[in-house]
């Protein structure tokens, strides 16, 4: 709870500092619109902070955005397939792509970076040759469709609007919560990610853990994927989701996860993600110039990773002292290994 | 002659144990001298603190007569001592070459001098008779076998000028034919004035090579065997000691009268020992444990039971009814449970709070679709840390902060949860102090007591007696014998543990 605190001070500060230079900030269409984006970002931020509390990482998510949104495209608009099979044909791919990094990286032990990295550069190509590398967009079609990301429900005071998206994700994050917090399965998760071999010891089966955390990440990836390419209205195979796997692992880790594995919130990732959208949205309304924009993101995630470590770092030398007293005495020699 | 090396009154204590106390021992030039001992005689220790990696306490180390500090594994090495470890310590993506100079490499400013490390390394790879078409220089250690390794490492050491080569169990691993080639480089570079110390708990090689062996027991001189007196039963009434007194458990030891086992395999090969086939049997509420040098394949044994390293054959029953264990779910579900031997790799999860450790074996049978039961965690909790008095600020202390003692009541505890039906133990007490030993033993024996069939393994002589109804000892893979309550004696096992088959 602590460390949420820690994030989302970050969060409230970059807000106020860029609202008092810059009023607009606070104006209802740029608010809207942040928090319409950091709604989908945090369903892949989300998804991704269960492969990295395995201990593991996905760097195909953006790759799959840009496959999943031109697919979807392309079967509505040139394919003329109705609504309902192309979402669950797009849906299919994406949960079939984290099955397979699942399974490369559990059954033929695989490394997670290795694998994902193919797998970022296979599922773009795949966008452009399935789509002839030709943007996609849906025009004026699928209003309805395109609702889900784009439409919003307004509020009675200011002008202000709640995006679509965010009850998306405030329904996909509570889903999560439950799942991480609540169900076995997540205790399972958190344990195999601290120790993957006392957990195999204890009777879980760690490999299937690992295969859901992939299948929960791709498929998240996908739900997001829908959702960008609805929201642009414009697909370019080439570019939709470029660096985006970059952006949620980022949100992951500012909102807490490790990458050592074992630990992660899902409010903290929620809030991990909205300091990305915001801090972006600062750069461009203040403003700056913006080929600062990643030296500026990289260097404020930088000193949260190094802030939260310093800070670890001084607790965990009070116990250890609280340690040292309670300390088991070192093993008996002996003269075999142990 | 001034003898190449005198240890004089060497003594070492860690905290809450004296690993060695006043040893003392003599190497003279071109001289095998074996050192044996029952795990835990202080062997390691002291070759540790000869080649620098510990330092004494008190004593003296001479080399040619001429009193030497050594702090570090360097100045071990500029003495010209090189510990030669049981598991090598090659840089198996390097070639030979690049091994033997590691650390030392001829060089010109930043470049390394290739050509002199490869005829550096041809001088000694000679000497210890390596053949230049299978491991030359430019071969690479991963392509070497075990055997081949061994003899780099010693060739390594030879080109650092290593006057006294300590070689800790060399054979463990090795072929009886890569064993064979090592024992003629030993007996070589005898002749050639080069001397070694030679630990090995196998009596046949003692015999084969040494000049002399020197006895530890319980971290002090047992006694010096000149090379005719080396015979078995010489070593082992050595090694055991006469007058070793055995505070033998009051418990009413269980009948030996036939009953239906809980455990019982049959033909049982593991994938470590597969030429072996394991049969015995475990009736309910009988302890017994499992005896033998370490790398006797015990804990190979009961992680196949645990279906961690599946068995290649045979068969496991419990209560009489075959079992098809492939991983440790199946044998959790089939009512095992194993305390292994590695407590914080294997037993707990550090980084996880008491309570958070203690369930986890339970989360499936408690959760209610899918959802985690957590008053039946709570409750699982409160009943362990009660009932096996486990010390601990709080259920949400993380385990790490737990000394060995209360952690591997927590192993313990995960598991009772679960209400076992046979409980395997692997080295239960390892790094845990008398008092707690104490307290795991009594908890052994209540949960024999109430009707759980108990497998556990041990290095420490004085656990098998202590805590078994019957003991198993087992030698290379093998049980060579199985001993009742009666004819139970350290004796009896370590004659069994070094070889000798009974009956």
């Amino acid at each position: 709870m602590k460390k949420l605190l820690g994030i989302f001070g970050l969060l409230v500060f970059v807000c106020v500092v860029t609202a008092l230079k810059e009023p607009n900030f606070l104006n209802p269409y740029n608010v809207e619109n942040t928090v319409r984006w950091t709604a989908l970002f945090s369903l892949i931020a989300i998804g991704v902070s269960f492969v990295i509390i395995t201990g593991g990482i996905d760097l195909s998510i953006g790759s799959t955005i840009g496959l999943v949104g031109s697919l979807l495209a392309s079967l509505l608009t040139v394919k003329g397939w109705s609504i309902s099979a192309a979402l669950t044909t797009v849906m299919l791919v994406s949960l079939g792509i984290g099955l397979a990094h699942g399974l490369l990286i559990t059954k033929l032990r695989l490394q997670p970076f290795v694998v994902t990295l193919c797998g970022l550069l296979i599922y773009r190509g795949l966008a452009r040759f399935l789509t002839d590398d030709q943007s996609q967009g849906f025009g004026n079609a699928f209003e309805g469709l395109r609702s889900l990301a784009t439409g919003k429900i307004t509020l009675p005071f200011g002008g202000y609007a709640l995006p679509f998206p965010l009850f998306i994700m405030v329904a996909v994050g509570i889903l999560a919560a439950i799942f991480l917090n609540r169900t076995i399965y997540g205790r399972y998760l958190l344990a195999l990610g601290r120790n993957e071999t006392a957990a195999r010891y204890s009777g879980i089966n760690t490999d299937a853990m690992k295969i859901i955390a992939y299948v929960i990440c791709s498929g998240l990836a996908g739900v997001a994927g829908i959702l960008f390419s609805l929201n642009l209205n414009s697909v370019q195979p080439s570019g939709l989701g470029e660096f985006y796997e970059l952006y949620a692992i980022a949100g992951a880790v500012l909102g807490g996860c490790s990458l050592r594995g074992g630990e992660g919130s899902i409010l903290g990732v929620i809030i991990g993600s909205a300091v990305m959208r915001v801090l972006y949205n600062s750069i461009n309304i203040l403003r700056i110039p913006t080929h600062w924009e990643f030296a500026i993101i990289g260097a404020v995630i930088l000193s949260g990773v190094i802030v939260d470590e310093l800070v670890k770092r001084v607790a965990r030398g009070k116990t250890a002292n609280t340690k040292l007293q309670t300390a088991e005495k070192p093993q008996t020699p002996n003269s075999g290994p142990s | 002659m001034t003898p190449l090396l005198q240890v004089a009154s060497v003594s070492k204590r860690f905290p809450g144990v004296l690993a060695l106390e006043n040893v003392s021992l003599t190497l003279a030039r071109g001289e095998v001298l074996a050192v044996v001992g029952e795990n835990g005689a202080g062997k390691s220790t002291l070759m540790k603190i000869l080649a620098g990696v510990q330092t004494p306490d008190s004593g003296e180390i001479l080399l040619d007569g001429q009193t030497v500090t050594i702090d570090s594994v360097r100045a071990a090495q500029q003495l010209g001592i090189a510990l030669i470890h049981q598991e090598l310590n090659l840089a198996d993506n390097l070639t030979v070459a690049a091994n033997i100079f590691l650390g030392r490499e001829p060089r010109r400013g930043w470049f390394i001098q290739q050509r002199e490390t490869e005829t550096g390394s041809t001088a000694v790879l000679k000497q210890v008779g390596l053949d230049p078409a299978v491991a030359g220089p430019r071969t690479l250690v991963s392509t070497l076998s075990l055997g081949r390794q061994q003899l780099v490492e010693i060739a390594k050491a030879l080109s650092a000028q290593a006057r006294v080569l300590i070689m800790d169990e060399p054979t463990s691993s090795l072929s009886q034919p890569e064993s064979d080639a090592l024992f003629r480089v030993i007996k070589d570079l005898r002749a050639r004035g080069v001397s070694i110390i030679y630990i090995s708990h196998r009596l046949g090689e003692v015999k084969e090579l040494a000049d002399r062996v020197v006895v530890l027991r319980d971290g002090k001189n047992a006694g010096v065997l000149s090379r005719e007196e080396i015979t078995q039963d010489n070593l082992v009434r050595l090694m055991v000691g006469r007058n070793f007194s055995v505070s033998r458990s009051a418990r009413q030891r269980a009948a030996s009268v036939p009953r239906a086992s809980a455990l019982e395999v049959r033909a049982f090969r593991t994938a470590a020992n597969p030429q072996h086939e394991l049969n015995f049997s475990v009736p309910p509420g009988e302890i017994v444990g499992v005896a033998g040098l370490v790398g006797a394949g015990r804990t190979e044994m009961l992680l196949a039971l645990f279906g961690v390293e599946p068995a290649v054959g045979g068969e496991i029953l419990l209560n009489g009814v075959a079992q098809k264990i492939t991983r440790p779910r199946d044998a959790i579900a089939a009512g095992l449970a194993l305390v292994p031997e590695d407590r914080k790799q294997q037993g707990v999860i550090l980084e996880m709070a008491v309570r958070e450790n203690l369930s986890l074996p339970s989360l499936r049978r408690d959760a209610r679709a899918g959802f985690r039961n957590t008053a039946s965690e709570r409750a699982i909790a409160d009943e362990m840390v009660e009932k096996l008095d486990v010390k601990t600020p709080s259920q949400r202390q993380f385990v790490q902060f737990l000394s060995g003692g209360n952690q591997q009541k927590i192993v313990l505890g995960k598991w009772l949860a679960l209400k076992p039906r046979v409980l395997l133990l692997d080295e239960p007490t390892r790094g845990i102090d008398v008092g707690a030993k104490q307290e795991i033993y009594k908890l052994i024996e209540q949960l024999a007591a109430d009707g759980v069939a108990i497998l556990f393994v041990s290095s420490e002589m004085e656990e098998i007696l202590r805590l078994s109804d019957r003991a198993l000892v087992m030698h290379e893979g093998r049980i060579t014998g199985e001993l009742p309550g009666e004819e139970l004696s350290e004796e009896a096992v370590m004659q069994l543990a070094t070889g000798r088959q009974n009956g």
